[in-house]
């Protein structure tokens, strides 16, 4: 009887043995690959700060998309000759958004979302304004920066 | 002499590898016959599609790059350049579109005939795997051309798998390669696309195949009901009888490609260019639209919910119920009428049907 509990106890110890043993072995074989799947974090320079046109670039009422950072902008001419600049990245899905000059608002084709000129989401689906710009003209130069 | 020598290297490899069970398995299978009879050469006629699929794919590959620099100009070459390369590409096109509307038939007519009841349930578990895979496939390859309307149906794409709670950010990354949908994102689709889907694809259809084989066709409920009663349903064999019509269809089906791929070729559209603004007329491809079409519906908010969420967890709901349907239909087991999943089904596709009309009105 004492010799059979022993016997069981010794195979219950194998078993965990070869189940730990093989899950180790698992566990150092998939984590590598899942670690590989996911690309290194590249140090990006934070960018604060671009300049996005040049005066003269642009006429009244219309908007150009510019680069800051890896993320798109948009830099806006308003009828009243005034700048303003938005992320361009819409807040319903990330797709670009362009200037409509027909309507004079900021218009994603993605779903149909519109912005004003405030950055305001006023219609469609997009759940958020846009994050507003500061525009600096410095002699020839629109510099456009984050606020804050 | 000749038959002496073909049944010497039968008996051979017969003995080697079984060939006899192989003949078996093959000859066994009759197919009934009623006036539906047919819904059953869908499956075959996604298979000859998907066949297309493979040897163009393989063609593709020749002169593809799967770069930001020059998978468009790569693609271009194939349509401008390359002898008859317009033709292989237009067909490849057309008839991964085809076959997606071939596996939507077959589906819904296995739904309506209520196929999937027992002993077909991994069968049908199988055949949705394969949907979803097929619709994969349909995903990572549209963005391979790397095209303004691509690029953009990519970003918003992902970006709603991304916008899941807690799994969404991980699955993001794994899809895009990165934070934005870039070369990177290009590379992992076509990975995906030429190597990963494919394999997973041949384990999946040679279980669904051989599933198909081992029970037969299924009969409809009412001819099913019939045989219960003794009464004996006409049958055709399988091969030769049966193959010979799936070949009759599938000529016409080629027929039709070659038809479509040289009167409309594919078009290629312009380059990617992550500067610019989201094009006007932007649409995923036809099989997404019913869903993209839904989003638009939903507003921003639903009491505290964000409105796109809600319209993910819908899909993603009617996805898991697709999978578990031979499990909570148990009428159609005991051979009775269910009139509840024949509503279910038609809902569905009409749903799908105006959606996507309102999608390509709009």
């Amino acid at each position: 009887m004492e010799n059979y509990e022993n016997g069981q106890s010794r195979r219950s110890f194998l078993n965990w043995l070869l189940v730990g043993g093989f899950g180790s072995l698992a566990a150092a074989t998939i984590y590598p690959l899942v670690r590989f799947i996911y690309p290194p974090e590249l140090p990006q320079a934070v960018q604060n700060s671009v300049v996005a046109a040049k005066t003269g670039e642009m006429p009244p009422n219309s908007g150009k998309i510019f680069k800051f950072g890896t993320k798109p902008g948009i830099l806006i001419r308003t009828k009243g000759d005034e700048y303003r600049a938005f992320s361009a990245v819409c807040t319903h899905l990330q797709c670009t958004v362009q200037y409509e000059e027909s309507r004079g608002d900021i218009w994603c084709a993605c779903h149909n979302g519109r912005f004003d000129l405030s950055g305001k989401n006023i219609s469609g689906p997009p759940p958020a304004p846009l994050e507003v710009f500061n525009v600096a003209i410095r002699g020839e130069e629109i510099i456009v920066s984050k606020k804050g | 002499m000749a038959s002496i020598k073909y049944q010497n290297i039968y008996n051979w490899l017969d003995e080697r590898v079984g060939l006899r069970s192989i003949e078996e398995l093959a000859r066994h299978k009759q197919v009934p016959r009623h006036n539906r009879t047919i819904w059953y050469y869908f499956g075959g006629m996604t298979l000859f599609l998907f066949g297309i699929q493979a040897v163009t794919g393989i063609f593709l590959l020749l002169y593809y790059r799967p770069t930001a620099e020059a998978a468009y100009e790569s693609v271009k070459f194939i349509s401008t350049e390359v002898h008859f390369g317009w033709l292989v590409r237009s067909v490849h096109s057309w008839s991964a579109n085809l076959m997606i509307a071939a596996l939507f038939v077959h589906m819904f007519s296995v739904f309506l005939l209520k196929s999937y009841r027992r002993p077909r349930e991994v069968t049908w578990i199988t055949g949705v795997i394969l949907l979803f895979i097929s619709l994969g496939f349909g995903f990572s390859g549209y963005l391979l051309p790397w095209n303004k309307l691509a690029y953009f149906a990519t970003k918003v794409g992902t970006d709603i798998a991304g916008s899941l709670p807690v799994i969404g950010g991980p699955i993001l990354t794994f899809l895009r390669g990165g934070e934005e949908v870039t070369g990177a994102t290009l590379t992992r689709f076509f990975g995906m696309h030429v190597a990963v889907l494919p394999m997973v694809t041949a384990a999946m259809l040679g279980i669904h195949l051989y599933l198909v084989q081992k029970h037969g066709m299924a009969l409809p409920i009412k001819e099913a009901r019939e045989e219960s009663q003794g009464k004996t349903i006409e049958t055709i064999p399988f091969i030769p009888d049966f193959l010979y019509r799936d070949v009759i269809g599938w000529i016409l089906a080629l027929g039709i490609l070659v038809f479509l791929a040289s009167i409309f070729p594919w078009e290629l559209g312009t380059k990617a260019d992550p500067l610019a603004s989201a094009p006007a007329g932007i649409r995923p491809e036809w099989f997404f639209v019913f869903m993209f079409q839904t989003l638009k519906y939903i507003p921003a908010k639903i009491l505290f919910i964000e409105g796109e969420l809600l319209g993910i967890a819908g899909f993603s709901l009617a996805g898991l119920i697709l999978f578990f349907i031979p499990f909570l239909d148990r009428k159609s087991n005991d051979l009775k009428d269910n009139r509840l999943f024949l509503i279910l089904g038609v809902v569905v596709i009409l749903y799908i049907i105006v959606l996507t009309i309102l999608g390509y009105s709009s």
